[in-house]
């Protein structure tokens, strides 16, 4: 059976798309070292539209209004400008109401562009920009450690990380924030409130890596301009121990943090991307590999949801379980010498 | 020569859910049409994996080990037709439901009469409505193109307007929809489905055309004032949303290339479905209910005699939208359901948690029992939304309960896959609260869509393989309407097997009893309801009739109408423990 790959990677090749949701202006070039918050794309929108609809303010026929409107579209206009005349002694003018340029014109209307909206996608990652995709963005390929997410807050930053999570499952509290803390990316376990996540963003902090956090507390997550990755899930569940590893191994050195929205659809994941020199290049790592005997896993669900073990063999046919469903099963063996039967299904492969 | 023997060819039918991928081998054995095998695999529309076929592949591979029959070739592809050798299979068929809830915005007229049109047929799919634009909307034209500009939607319904009605009104709402077409990339561009007065449609072929992606018609769904047809445009609805899928999710065109272009949503052929079993089996007084509950969405398809009601709720799904469920619904009254002592917070971190792995299941007991209760409020809360739009001749016995349903089939992963026939049978009960006698059937192997989607190419094969057996009978369930206390007698009652044995058992208000008897075998049940209590034959009244057996056999369930769980939690969890012992576990 085919399985879902959860990257927890001391060394790897990662090669990530960064592309802008309406077509723009790439700035990055082919080849070109990009730092996280380099802008490698931008692009402008239309803040908001007016729809003139000349032929009804001028009494006309859509035609005859036509016929009178002034502008094409393209036109930039400024405040005031008229774009039509009705006809008489005193005619009725249309005038745009603001700075605007011309996007349509017919039947009688005229719809205008206002304002101005811009969006600067920066790099996110730092490395080599290896392809560019014409209007859209760039592929940027880096070498490190990877360790994926399961929740982010959105934003995008990049700090040293300091490790103050001495157990996986520590609490931090805003009394263990001080501002010699300031610019870094903190490794803890858990957040229990929103006065925490506010004391890291009143310091700032650059991002903050946690396994788990209340459900209750993901609108005040969202809100905090800094990234935040979840690495394991809601509640109060310890970060797993591949990632607590590699995290707090990895301690004092530089991480980007991307904590992009997870869209299961797009492939889209939160992520912690720990730059790594490397002698040679590293194979990307697989998204999808196929059941087997010693391979590490995460679990999903309970029991030990979120930790990690050994699959020592896979059931063949359908075994039932404790809850009483019928599902194709693995032996796990658990890091503290447990062992379980876990349904495939509510396994990820660690690697 | 019989009808079977013309259209004699093997079917294989494959659903794709949001979380499991379902394939079903169907052939003819002694002249008739047969559900011979079943399989399922995860399924694969989502990241890493993103291809559907994968899932699809996967679920085929694992009935090939069933059946011993080879069903792909060496690439993987479907082997059709059936071959000298045995391998392959004359048809395909499938059904879809995997893929996000399309972001949907409805236009119409009236926000009562058209706008409601539309939004019933937006329900009518996996659709989430995520604005509507009509005639009393206070927002400038502009701020609406801007609206729709930022929403970005996947579809647009567009209704409104008489047959030969009124023009000018629906231009004036078509406008914003039009322009922000116009200005939204192509590949951004939504699909529209204009459903209004039909004079229009050539005008909304020129205005629309060329700035949306696709662009379908059906005939009004209300071709006058007091007249609602939304059946035509469902058809047409189902086909715009598949062609929405094929750009959204690699593998949809592999599916329609295997199937000629036969590809449905999954609830729009169970409705299909659901509208040829009330046609043929709804009653005066009410209809046959179908539900199914799954990752992706909660459907429920009820069909009357004159009607069809199709509810697809993807915000009651299990999958991706669980924690959304809150939105509907207070944490307590998912606790409600369950038998055990836990926090609100331990259940909404299980909400959250869930919807990060919509393909995974329960493993332990306690894990188990949290779904059903989470399950439980899904169905509850999509057959209360259902309700709204069930006719009006579907009078229930009592304001405020549903009308009567006989049958009601059941299926979906969270109905399907419980445990044991008694828990899905006692979800079923604490969910959808029936009234009256019915028989409860369980779709174990989600047949129903599959077989919807095998009627419009084989119109034999449902109906002989409902007649087969396919469908697991939970049992014939007797649900009392009274006004009692707990422990107080509210009916007697009496099973005389074929045999003439006897069976007999007196129900307390507040209590469950089942009296045997076997699937495939009948009996006559009497009936003799205390202290005016309604057992479908009308308040304190009595009566005999024939019932059929089933996994559970005959079940009164006397716990009331609408159920009324104690307030004490104590209590109401030993209450809840007992119902699930006495269902047998």
């Amino acid at each position: 059976m085919l399985a879902a790959v959860h990257h927890i990677i001391p060394l790897t090749t990662i090669v990530r798309e960064r592309l802008l949701p309406v077509k723009g202006k790439v700035l990055a070039r082919l080849n070109q070292k990009v730092s996280p918050t380099d802008i490698v794309a931008e692009a402008a929108w239309a803040r908001e539209h007016i729809l003139l609809d000349v032929a009804r303010i001028l009494n006309l026929s859509a035609d005859a209004a036509d016929r009178l409107i002034r502008c094409k579209v393209g036109d930039r206009l400024p405040a005031g400008a008229v774009i039509a005349t009705g006809r008489g002694l005193l005619p009725k003018m249309v005038k745009v109401p603001r700075e605007t340029r011309v996007t349509a014109s017919g039947g009688g209307q005229v719809l205008l562009e206002a304002g101005e909206s811009r969006m600067e996608l920066r790099a996110g990652i730092s490395g080599i920009v290896v392809q560019i995709i014409p209007d859209r963005g760039v592929v940027i390929q880096t070498s490190g450690a990877l360790i994926q997410g399961v929740w982010g807050n959105g934003r995008v930053d990049t700090g040293v990380m300091i490790n103050l999570a001495e157990k996986p499952d520590t609490v931090l509290t805003e009394g263990r924030l001080d501002v010699s803390f300031r610019g870094s990316v903190i490794i803890a376990a858990q957040a229990r409130d929103v006065e925490t996540l506010q004391a890291a963003a009143e310091l700032p902090v650059r991002g903050l890596i946690l396994a788990s956090l209340f459900p209750s507390l993901l609108p005040a997550a969202r809100e905090m301009r800094y990234p935040i990755v979840l690495t394991d899930g809601f509640g109060s569940m310890p970060m797993n121990s591949a990632a607590y590893r590699l995290l707090t191994t990895n301690a004092k050195r530089e991480a980007t943090l991307n904590a992009e929205v997870y869209d299961r659809y797009s492939g889209a994941r939160p992520e912690v991307i720990i730059p790594l020199p490397v002698s040679s290049e590293q194979a990307s790592p697989r998204d999808v590999e196929t059941f087997a005997a010693g391979q590490t896993v995460r679990m999903r669900r309970p029991p030990m949801a979120g930790t990690i073990g050994t699959v020592l063999a896979l059931h063949p046919g359908l075994t039932t379980l404790p809850g009483g469903l019928r599902a194709v099963c693995a032996n796990i063996k658990f890091e503290n010498g447990e062992q379980a039967l876990v349904p495939l299904v509510n396994l990820e492969v660690v690697g | 020569m019989p009808a079977s023997l013309v259209q004699g060819d093997s079917l294989l039918a494959v659903d794709v859910g949001a979380a499991t991928t379902r394939a079903v081998f169907f052939d003819v054995v002694e002249g008739e049409y047969r559900f011979l095998a079943a399989s399922s695999a995860p399924s694969t529309a989502e990241a890493p994996f993103k291809d559907l076929i994968e899932g699809v592949r996967d679920a085929i591979t694992r009935l090939q080990s069933v059946t011993g029959r080879t069903l792909l070739d060496g690439n993987s592809q479907l082997i059709t037709p059936s071959q000298p050798d045995g391998s392959g299979v004359d048809a395909f068929v499938s059904t879809l439901s995997a893929g996000p809830a399309l972001k949907t915005v409805i236009i119409g007229l009236l926000s009562d009469v058209s706008l409601e049109s539309a939004r019933r047929l937006a329900e009518t799919t996996y659709a989430r409505i995520i604005d509507s634009i009509g005639l009393n909307d206070h927002r400038k034209p502009d701020q609406q193109i801007d609206t729709l500009l930022r929403l970005r939607p996947d579809m647009v319904i567009i209704t409104g307007g008489a047959d030969g009605g009124a023009s000018r009104s629906i231009h004036k709402t078509l406008e914003p929809a039009g322009l922000a077409g116009y200005l939204l990339a192509p590949e951004k561009r939504p699909a529209v489905l204009f459903a209004g007065n039909q004079k229009l449609d050539d005008e909304v072929k020129e205005m629309l055309g060329s700035v949306t992606s696709e662009l379908h018609f059906s005939p009004n769904v209300r071709p006058s004032l007091d007249t609602e047809d939304i059946e035509p445009a469902a058809r047409q609805l189902a086909d715009l949303v598949i062609g929405v899928r094929r750009r959204q999710l690699k593998g949809v065109d592999v599916l329609q290339a295997w199937s000629g272009g036969r590809v449905l949503p999954t609830a729009y052929a169970e409705g299909r479905m659901l509208r040829f079993l009330g046609q043929v089996y709804g009653g005066t007084k009410g209809g046959i209910l179908g539900v199914d509950l799954g990752a992706s969405a909660a459907v429920i398809a009820a069909g009357f005699k004159d009607k069809t009601v199709l509810g697809v709720y993807p915000q009651f799904g299990l999958g991706e939208n669980l924690p959304a469920l809150l939105q509907y619904t207070q944490l307590e009254d998912i606790l409600r359901w369950l038998p055990l002592d836990i926090s609100t917070g331990t259940l909404r971190d299980y909400l959250f948690q869930k919807s990060l792995y919509p393909a995974s299941i329960p493993a332990t007991k306690e894990d188990q029992t949290i779904a059903q209760a989470v399950s439980r409020q899904a169905l509850y809360l999509a057959m209360q939304t259902a309700r709204r739009d069930f006719p009006r001749s579907a009078r229930p016995p009592k304001a405020g309960l549903l009308p009567l349903f006989e049958p009601i089939l059941a299926g979906g992963g969270a109905l399907g896959d419980a445990p044991t026939p008694g828990q899905s049978l006692l979800l079923l009960l604490d969910a959808i609260q029936p009234v009256g006698v019915t028989t409860i059937i369980l779709d174990r192997n989600n047949l129903l869509p599959l077989l919807g989607a095998a009627a419009a190419r084989n119109s034999l094969l449902p109906v002989q393989v409902l007649d087969s057996g396919a469908f697991q009978s939970l049992g014939s369930v007797v649900s009392v309407i009274a006004s009692a206390s707990y422990g107080e007698l509210v009916v007697r009652a009496k099973l005389v097997y074929d045999n003439g044995t006897e069976a007999r058992t007196d129900v307390k208000y507040g209590s469950l009893e089942l009296i045997p008897l076997a699937t495939g075998q009948s009996a006559k049940l009497t009936l003799q309801p205390q202290r005016g209590a309604d057992v479908g034959f009308g308040p304190g009244r009595g009566g005999t009739l024939s019932v059929s057996g089933g996994a559970m056999g005959v079940v009164i369930d006397g716990r009331g109408r609408p159920l009324a769980l104690p307030e004490d939690s104590v209590r109401r969890r030993e209450l809840i423990k007992k119902w699930i012992w006495t269902i047998g576990g």
